[in-house]
């Protein structure tokens, strides 16, 4: 968001010293409150899991008598299933195998995909769109990616470029749907990809009960992909950790190269601040819809093809599980910039690796791991409740508020 | 003088501009796909569509139609209607509402002839076809009557979903702790507006984007019911999962109209909630567009700096709107544990929110539109689900795309002009 704040105020107050002026943006910009966000999500997490703990509720019934063992039994609950989350997420001395115990590379992998839709979502939302229909373009990425992948034969290296062209061509197709109406008709974007989403859905099963069905298979998935046209083990067969991470850091830079560097990125950033007004700067507004939403789309096909591709093998329709909808909740966290983003994924990636071992450990469903995501995401786009519960002042930002 | 001077030729320019081609293009295209598939490709033999069950008081005979005549007769009125469609706009600049009404109607009745037509057994019961179509438009009404309240306001409400799941929980842990179903229906509906407050709250309060509040509490309503689902509902006393066994709501049948055939069943022999749909539907078309309480909501939504400068608290008006959404919707959600299905599942709305959306704007934020389209949508879900097993000429999975790709075809004009509330997704700042 810095950027967009240069552009908009180009006199930053000069009284200050550099220095202090950082510390302030730290202690009370928007890093300290995505910290904080994070901190009250997890207590409200934690108070979830203390309530339904049934070690708590038998304890509570003798509160008043020996209010120390509700305590107790509060602190070892919540601390079981967060240590747990903690432990599955990076380092596990307890687990049975070395394997298992390096949560860490579960993290990598499972954010792969997040850090690829998530900058989906970023950069139409700098553009002023909003992609709800990341979920519909990974499913179409991963089958156009898949039906290279299992369907054709072609040479080691070459075949995998090929899944992945064909993968971000998918999306790209989806994507850019939701991104033509909205230029030609001004359809709304929102609808038309929630619209998508569930077509993408229709279209995948239908395919993969009649073209694409693995033969001699009666459930609709579809066969393996082929080895040549997978991406490589990163840290060899015991770890699930692939070239797709790799491929997601590239498309950090590139995204990130995109948005602040190129002139592409500042018209989307100039249609994304005031449509009308890049309009009148002689910018082809319409054209920057169609062309962000393609990209946007190639993007989250990416997503698809890291799935396909990398951890999954196989087509199903049920391939983008919920990496769709996570991926806005990123966007969202990591403050619609490239980096951001890719912590962000980092850390919903620690919590989808470290909430399946609280599951199995703690007996903590992995349900709360939605719950506390959606709640850091509330919380960051509520800076002013946040502000309120820490007693936070803002910064004061002349010009600002327009 | 030069106000009246400046006006008269930019409406003028107006009304060339509206003269649009999508709709013509599409009557053009589908009266194509009318005689091409109905006419030349329809299939041979008769289609029996039966319409009395055996219980029945007045027993109705079945209604035979032979396949290829009928599809050559829709084929021919879809291309008529087309013609006039393209005259109409030719010449006056606009279609009459009657010419697209007419020719949905030709087309829906042409299609379902064809598939039944298509399919082996070549019949079907159009009670069971409606009456379970009212399975899923029942909770879609609910679902677009609480979008339709909201939107009209000026706050988009894409938490529907999240609405409705709350709603289903609510009902089925309430209903199996008391025992009680009515207390289950209130329980649902407190639930629901509760999911509305926190729209409310932060999409009117703290001003935050109104589409990321809904997106966001949808997560956060399936996290949380899955969460407490796994907790609580499977958590056995005694061996039973006491807390997942709601106490279900009593079909009422009205004694005369529940025997009329096809209707009968399908809206006179419901449990409280469906009465509740059909008065709802009517209450808020009537209050909405005949009322002054009506007329503040649509100035809100509308022009809402226009409604504060006439005494009108915008904010209020919407906080309101969207908790009574909320209400409205959670009972929507309780009709899935209290009369559908015994008991709560993980995510068991499916995303139907997301169709009642769909419903909401095919049928133009209208109340009796929204119902409508809900029970077009039902109605193809439910022919989706008979058919898996019939054999069809169309593939099940095209009749679920339906309702998407209808909505698509009409947010992009293609199918009449779908126009959302001016204000619709804007949050008001005073001042």
């Amino acid at each position: 968001m810095s950027e967009t704040q240069t552009v908009k105020e180009p006199t930053p107050p000069a009284k200050e010293s550099q220095g202090s002026q950082v510390f302030r943006e730290i202690m009370s910009g928007s890093a300290m409150i995505s910290v904080l966000a994070v901190f009250v999500a997890l207590v409200i997490g934690g108070i979830l899991i203390a309530v339904t703990d049934p070690r708590v509720s038998a304890s509570s019934g003798y509160f008043f008598a020996d209010p120390g063992a509700t305590l107790s039994a509060v602190w070892s609950a919540v601390s079981e299933a967060y240590g747990a989350l903690w432990r599955g997420a990076t380092y596990d001395p307890t687990a049975r195998t070395w394997q298992g115990q390096l949560g860490i590379f579960e993290t990598l992998t499972f954010a792969t995909p997040l850090i690829l839709s998530g900058l989906a979502v970023t950069l139409a939302f700098r553009a002023g769109l909003f992609n709800i229909g990341a979920q519909g373009q990974i499913l179409l990425g991963a089958t156009f990616a898949g039906i290279i992948g299992f369907q054709m034969q072609l040479p080691p290296v070459i075949h995998l470029l090929a899944v992945i062209l064909a993968g971000a061509i998918g999306g790209a197709i989806w994507g850019g749907i939701a991104g033509f109406l909205k230029a030609r008709t001004g359809a709304h974007e929102v609808i038309v990809t929630i619209m998508l989403n569930y077509i993408a859905v229709s279209l995948v099963l239908y395919l993969l009960k009649n073209q694409l069905k693995a033969p001699g298979s009666t459930n609709p998935i579809s066969a393996q992909m082929h080895d040549t046209a997978l991406f490589p083990l990163l840290l060899g067969p015991n770890f699930r950790l692939n070239a797709g991470f790799i491929l997601a850091i590239l498309a950090v830079i590139v995204v990130a190269w995109l948005l602040n560097r190129s002139t592409l990125g500042f018209e989307y950033r100039a249609i994304g601040a005031n449509p009308k007004a890049a309009r009148t700067a002689g910018m082809l507004v319409s054209r920057g819809y169609t062309t962000v939403m393609l990209i946007s789309g190639a993007l989250a096909g990416l997503a698809g093809v890291a799935q396909i591709a990398g951890t999954e093998k196989t087509l199903d329709s049920d391939i983008a599980g919920s990496i769709g909808f996570d991926a806005i909740t990123v966007a969202l966290l990591g403050r619609s910039k490239p980096w951001g983003t890719f912590f962000a994924a980092l850390l919903f990636g620690a919590f989808k690796a470290g909430g399946t071992s609280m599951a199995v450990n703690a007996d903590v469903s992995i349900d709360i791991v939605a719950v506390v995501q959606s709640l850091i995401v509330l919380f960051i786009a509520a800076p002013p409740l946040i502000r309120s519960i820490f007693r936070i002042k803002a910064v004061r930002r002349e010009g600002a508020s327009a | 003088m030069s106000v009246t001077a400046n006006i008269k030729p930019s409406k003028a320019v107006d009304r060339v501009a509206i003269r649009s081609w999508k709709n013509p293009i599409l009557l053009g295209v589908l009266a194509l796909f009318a005689v091409v598939v109905f006419a030349l490709l329809g299939p041979s033999g008769d289609a029996t569509f039966r319409i009395s069950q055996d219980s029945d008081v007045w027993q109705v005979p079945n209604l035979v139609l032979p396949t290829k005549v009928f599809g050559i007769v829709v084929a021919l009125l879809c291309v008529g209607l087309a013609v006039t469609a393209y005259r109409q706009m030719k010449q006056e600049g606009r279609i009459a509402k009657w010419v697209t009404m007419a020719f949905a109607v030709v087309f829906v009745v042409g299609l379902l002839v064809w598939i039944i037509g298509g399919t082996k057994t070549q019949n079907i019961t159009l009670v069971g076809l409606f009456t379970g179509a009212m399975l899923i438009t029942t909770p879609l009404v609910f679902g677009s009557l609480s979008g339709v309240l909201c939107e009209r306001s000026g706050v988009v409400n894409i938490a529907i979903e999240g609405q409705l799941l709350a709603g289903a929980f609510t009902a089925a842990l309430v209903a199996s702790i008391t025992q009680n179903a009515f207390a289950g229906l209130l329980a649902a509906a407190v639930a629901g507006m509760l999911v509305s407050f926190l729209l409310a709250a932060f999409s009117i309060k703290y001003v935050v984007n109104q589409i990321i509040v809904g997106v966001v509490l949808n997560v956060l309503v399936s996290g949380l019911t899955g969460f407490l689902f796994e907790k609580i509902m499977k958590t056995k006393v005694d061996g039973v999962t006491i807390y997942n066994q709601p106490v279900h709501l009593p079909d009422l049948p009205i004694p005369f109209l529940s025997e009329i055939p096809i209707l009968g069943p399908m809206l006179f022999r419901q449990s409280i909630i469906g009465y509740l749909m059909l008065i709802l539907v009517a209450a808020i078309w009537f209050g909405l567009f005949r009322t002054r309480w009506g007329l503040r909501i649509r100035a809100v939504g509308e022009h809402p700096k226009a409604a504060d400068t006439v005494g009108i608290n915008v904010n209020r008006t919407r906080f309101l709107n969207v908790l009574a959404g909320g209400a409205i919707a959670g009972v929507g959600g309780a009709y899935f544990t209290l009369v559908a299905v015994s008991s709560f599942s993980k995510d068991m709305t499916g995303g139907l929110g997301f169709i009642a959306l769909a419903a909401l704007i095919f049928g133009r934020w209208n109340p009796i539109g929204a119902a409508l389209a809900a029970l077009l949508f039902g109605v193809a879900g439910n022919l989706q689900s008979i058919l898996s097993l019939a054999g069809t000429p169309i593939d099940g999975q095209f009749l679920a795309m339906l309702p998407y790709a209808l909505t698509i075809l009409a947010v992009s004009g293609f199918v009449g002009k779908s126009r959302a509330p001016a204000a619709d997704g804007e949050p008001y700042i005073k001042g």
